[in-house]
This record gives C-alpha cells, structure tokens and sequence, in this order.
C-alpha cells in the first residue's frame, strides 16, 4: 500500500518553545488513523502543520509522495486534503446548503468563476445534497449555519471538510463536547465518510479511538512515542506510563 | 441577508426589474424641472457606484475608502477618450463611453488591487485610503492629464447623430445613464448568484475556512475588487458624460466618503440597499443642498442616526416588516408609526429649527438678521424664534420618545406572537 502522508522530522518552534520536536509518522493510503495524546501533546499543532495553516519549523510533510511543506492552505486542500476544526469553523451567515456547495466548488472545477450561475450548477447542486444526505443534515437545508444545534454543527464541519471529495481528511476532535448518543452517531458518520479514504484524527475519548481506528499514534511533549494497532497500543507500557495511566483513567 | 435566496421561482424577479424600468422611464414624464432631471440623472449614476462599491463592502467585507480612484479615473479617460474622438482620434459612440471608464477602472483595479487585497480588515481600509491619497496628489503633480484646478472639459455632443439622439438635452442624457444602470444593476445582480460572488461572502464571513475549502482568499478579494472598479469606472464615464467635466474632485476622498455613507445608510448586507442609499444620500446632497446651507450636517446627522439605530440600513428596515406582513400583523404597528411620525416631524421642526436659526445667526446675523423658515418671517437677534425652536426641539424629543416606547412595545408583541407561531 503506497503512504498517502508522510512526516519527516518535522519540528515546530514558537518562539524557543518546541511544541512538536521531530515527528515521523507515515500513514498508508486507506488507514483509518488516531493521534491521541495528553493536553497540550501538539495534537492540534502538527494538525494545523500538515494543513499548512502554520509554517514547519523543520523537518519535511509529504502527501502521496510530494512534498507539501511549504504550501499555503488552499495549495494543499487542491491537492487533494481537507481537514476539520476543533473549534466549529464553518460559514455562520450561510444556510447549511451554501456552506457545504462553497466546499465543493473548487473541486468540481468552477474557481474563480464569474460566468457560471450557481443556480445551474447541476453538478455542484447535487452534490451538496448528496453531502447533505449523508450527514443528516437534509431536513436543516435552508437553515443559517449560525443557528443549528452544537452537534449539528459539528456534523456540518465534518460535511464541509469532505464535501470536496478530498482524499486524505483531517478531523481534529470530532466529537468533542457531543453527549454519548450523539457521539455514537458521529463515530457512524465519520466511519461512513471516511470510507475507502484516508483519516487521520485527533481524538480524546477512548471509545471512538479504539472503536474507528485501524493504527494510533501517541504523541507526548511533541514526540510519537508510539504508533501501532489499538491493540498494541493498550499493552504498551511506555503509552500506559505517559498518558493511558492518567487520562483514560479519569474519562 | 445577501446569501439567503433560493426562491425557485423567478417571477418575482422579473415583476422587480421591469418596475424598475418601468419607474425609470416614466420619473421624468412626471418630473419635468430640469432640476429634477439632474438630481435622477446622478441618481441614477450613484446607483451603479453605490452597487460597485458594495461588492466590496457589503459582499466581499472590504472596508474601502478610496473607492472614487476608479471611478474618477474611470471618468479622466473618458473625458480624454470623447476628445480625442472629437479631434477625430478614434471613433467610439457617446453611448459606450462609460465603457472606457469601465475599463480605466479595470486595469488600475488590476494594477492597485493587487496590493490592496493582499490583506484584509483594517490593513485593507488603510492601504485603500493610502492609494486615495496617492491618486489625488497626481491629479496635482500631472496637470496635462487631471487639468490642473479646471479639470478636463468635454463636449459630449459629437459625431452624427442617430434617430436624432445626439445627446445634447439632459433627458436624453438620463436614459442613457438609465439604462446604463439597469445593465449595471443586472450584471452586478447576477455577480451574486456566481461561483465568485459567493466565495466573495465566504471570505468576508470565514477567510481561514475559505482557504481550506481550496480558494485563495486573496485572489478572491482581488478579482472582486477589479470587477467592482470596471462598474466604478462605468459610473465614472457616465459622469463625465453629465456633467461634460472631470475635475480632481471625481478621485477625492469626499467622494470616496460619500459612497460609503450612501452604501451604509441605504444597508451594505442587502444587494438593493445601496440602491435606496443612492437615492437618500443624492437627495440630501442635491435637493436638501439646495434648500440649506446645513445639508451636510442633516446627512452627517442622518448617517449617525442610522449608524446607532439601524446599523442594516434601510433595507433591513424594510425587510424586518415581510416577516410582519406575512402574518397579517402590520396592523399593531400602524398606530404607533403613526404617533411615532407625528411626534417624529415635531422634533425635527425643532431640530430644523435650531439649526438654521444658528447657522444664519452666525453667517449673517450682524448684517442680516431677517431670514425665512417653513414660510415664517423671523428675526434671528429675536429671542422668540430661538425660544419657539428650542421648545419645538425639547418638546418633540419628550413625546417621540413616548411614541417609540410605544413602538418598542408593539414589537415585543409581534417578536412574541412570531415566535409562538413558528414554535
């Protein structure tokens, strides 16, 4: 299986502070990926590095074998990676059926078009109801953004980050503030979009890692200290030591 | 809200756009002053610069204070392109001139947009304000281009004329700005309902998600930027067609100030409030210019009103009463407008009032004391004009306060009663 994400060495600095201090990681096209890790590990860090939202410090980040170090974040979502929020991060103003159309334009080829009627883009347009659709969102077409409940909003960011059909996604902490039943209903989302694709995602709660993810990474102080099957992963006396021990004991 | 309309049917569209030519043909016929053909004809002109602003503004989010530099160059090159054409230069109908301006606009929208969108936000509003300045000190440093003080004189009345059209009476003058705003109006209409347009909103809205949804922001801003100096341009060439002058004034910041004022006032979150801002604002600068020297304290007072109490607009004054009028629930309201409109002129009697007697008693109150107002004889050395106005002016206020509480509490019932039907 060829690797659909590559990390070498890479480090980031704010200011004299290391946050991620040379991470490799590779990820094979198709895996279904966890970084887990204690607060403040540089989880969201080397999300926000691979998205190109911050500049590497060093070290180099590879997506199906080019490099995309130096890439601003438009570069890198065109070639083919998207990537979700933390904090909600969608089109407030914009009623759910534009926020996820808007996600789909560019891929379908319409740019920076000003000689297209969006009301006859009969391929956009059934796309993002095909989008719709599948994050149950169908019923809240017309709604604001701005307006829908926490999970539906949640599952709106997850919406706009596949809409584009990208082949490697990014989810950082999808379920993050959901209630158990709506958490249930996220892992089922995120296993049905991420079908056939590439996922890596940044997740606290145990169940949804060790329920979704073929391989886990730990990250601790900026270092992978681990990276193998959940299986592997619960037995590891240095992950248990750093992190398991203490925060999965807690939840 | 500018991104919210997905009406299937279009009906409605078409009964708006006919009305409006309908409505643009027949003022004149109603209206025949030739003042009146003046302040219509720079209405009409304003619209399109208003619109073109707004793509900025209100769709793009970029706060833009010099605006005027593509429109007013857009009107120096077709003062300089109808006199070449008079000279026998080249040839180009009166009637596509604006297309001259609309293509000065472009090509310094490419050329000073790029800078200027790299950042957005403030950055955006102090580099556009920076390239303002920039342009209007050329007017001065390049006196064979800009005309020095004077400006660029045209004659517009040039080359055969066809069905008897040449041009030289204003009326003819206003529908060729008419419809040359109609198309404007159109074509910046549909720039809405584009991919471009509504990426435009999506930058203005979420900038970093927009950029991880595979756009650059900055290319965005930019190309919606030159779209809206080649409609900036188009007013620019209309106005030198109208007023058969182009001076330095056309590129000020004045001029970039007042389409912000217009935009803001008539609601820069609603495609056609620009439009009713044009009006408001031409009609305060125009016909409220004529009447009182205080015209610009009116529209500075009127744009703070607006700013403090209606930061939509008027158009999202209007579109707050469709949810009112669908639920047949415009009859609570009519009586407090109405007591809010009665109590509403006696303030601004007072207001009025004050501010005229002032104003005449500092220009002229030594030598002149004598002055007219709302028809009245009166002394401005007098102390019962002052006391009459100051009294209309207390009094008003106490009342209208009274009629808007009474306006407030006809809302709270109606948001209740709205609220209670969609729950």
């Amino acid at each position: 299986m060829s690797t659909a994400i590559e990390l070498r060495g890479v480090t980031k600095n704010f200011g004299n502070t290391a946050i991620i201090r040379g991470v490799d990681l590779a990820i094979p096209r198709g895996e279904r990926h966890a970084i887990i890790g204690p607060n403040g590990a540089g989880k969201s860090t080397l999300f926000n590095l691979i998205s190109g939202r911050y500049p590497v410090s060093g070290g180099d980040i590879l997506l199906n074998g080019e490099s995309i170090t130096s890439l601003k974040p438009f570069e890198i979502n065109r070639r083919g990676l998207s990537r979700s929020f933390q904090v909600t991060n969608i089109f407030q103003r914009m009623s759910v059926f534009e926020n996820i159309r808007c996600a789909v334009l560019w891929s379908l080829g319409y740019k920076y078009s000003f000689w297209h009627r969006l009301g006859g883009l009969k391929d956009a347009n059934l796309r993002a109801e095909e989008v719709m659709e599948s994050i149950g969102l169908k019923r809240r077409r017309d709604t604001f953004a701005g307006v829908l409940t926490y999970a539906e909003q949640r599952a709106l960011e997850i919406g706009v980050t596949i809409a584009g059909g990208a082949e490697v996604i990014l989810l950082d902490e999808p379920t993050a503030g959901m209630s158990r039943s709506e958490t249930a209903d996220a892992v089922e989302l995120i296993r049905k979009v991420s079908q056939g694709k590439t996922l890596i995602m940044v997740e606290h709660d145990m169940g949804v890692v060790f329920n979704l993810a073929d391989r886990i990474s730990v990250l601790v102080y900026g270092e992978v200290i681990a990276s193998d099957v959940p299986q592997n992963i619960r037995g590891n006396k240095a992950v248990q030591e750093a992190y398991l021990g203490t925060e999965a004991g807690a939840h | 809200m500018a991104t919210l309309e997905y009406r299937p049917l279009n009906l409605g569209r078409w009964v708006v756009w006919g009305a409006s030519a309908l409505v643009m043909i027949v003022l004149p016929l109603i209206f025949t002053s030739g003042f009146t053909l003046t302040l219509m004809s720079q209405i009409g002109i304003g619209i399109i610069f208003a619109l073109s602003y707004n793509m900025l503004l209100g769709q793009g989010g970029m706060l833009s204070f010099g605006h005027a530099v593509y429109s007013g160059l857009g009107a120096y090159f077709s003062a300089h392109a109808l006199n070449l054409v008079a000279k026998g230069g080249f040839s180009i109908p009166v009637a596509l001139l604006p297309l001259v301006g609309g293509a000065a606009g472009l090509v310094f929208g490419i050329l000073f947009g790029y800078v200027t969108t790299k950042k957005s936000g403030t950055t955006f509003a102090m580099i556009s304000l920076g390239i303002g300045e920039m342009v209007f000190a050329c007017s001065l440093m390049f006196p064979d281009f800009f005309g020095g003080e004077a400006g660029i004189t045209v004659n517009r009345v040039i080359g055969e004329s066809f069905l008897g059209i040449t041009y030289g009476p204003a009326i003819q003058v206003y529908y060729l700005i008419m419809a040359w705003a109609l198309v404007c109006m159109a074509a910046m209409f549909a720039w809405t309902q584009t991919p471009l347009g509504r990426m435009a909103n999506a930058v203005r809205d979420n900038p970093e998600r927009t950029e991880f949804v595979g756009y650059d922001t900055h290319m965005v801003r930019f190309l919606t930027l030159v779209l809206s100096a080649f409609f900036a341009g188009i007013a620019g060439g209309l106005n030198c067609i109208n007023y058969e002058i182009v001076t330095a004034e056309n590129v000020g910041a004045l001029r970039s100030a007042g389409v912000l004022l217009a935009t803001f006032i008539g609601g820069a979150g609603f495609f056609f409030g620009p439009i009713i801002g044009a009006i408001v604002f031409f009609v305060m600068v125009i016909a409220v210019g004529a009447m009182t020297k205080a015209w610009a304290f009116y529209l500075g007072l009127l744009f703070l009103v607006m700013v403090l109490y209606a930061p939509g607009g008027f158009a999202s004054l209007i579109l707050m009463h469709v949810p009112v009028i669908k639920a047949r629930l415009m009859r609570r309201l009519w009586l407090p407008y109405a007591a809010a409109l009665a109590t509403g002129l006696v303030l601004l009697t007072g207001l009025v009032s004050v501010v005229e007697i002032t104003y005449h008693y500092s220009l002229a109150g030594s030598t002149d004391p004598g002055m007219t107002l709302f028809g009245f004889a009166l002394d401005v050395t007098d102390t019962i004009p002052w006391a009459v106005a100051i009294v209309l002016l207390v009094g008003g206020f106490v009342i209208s306060r009274l009629a808007w509480s009474a306006v407030g509490r006809a809302w709270g019932d109606i948001i209740h009663v709205l609220q209670q039907q969609s729950a």
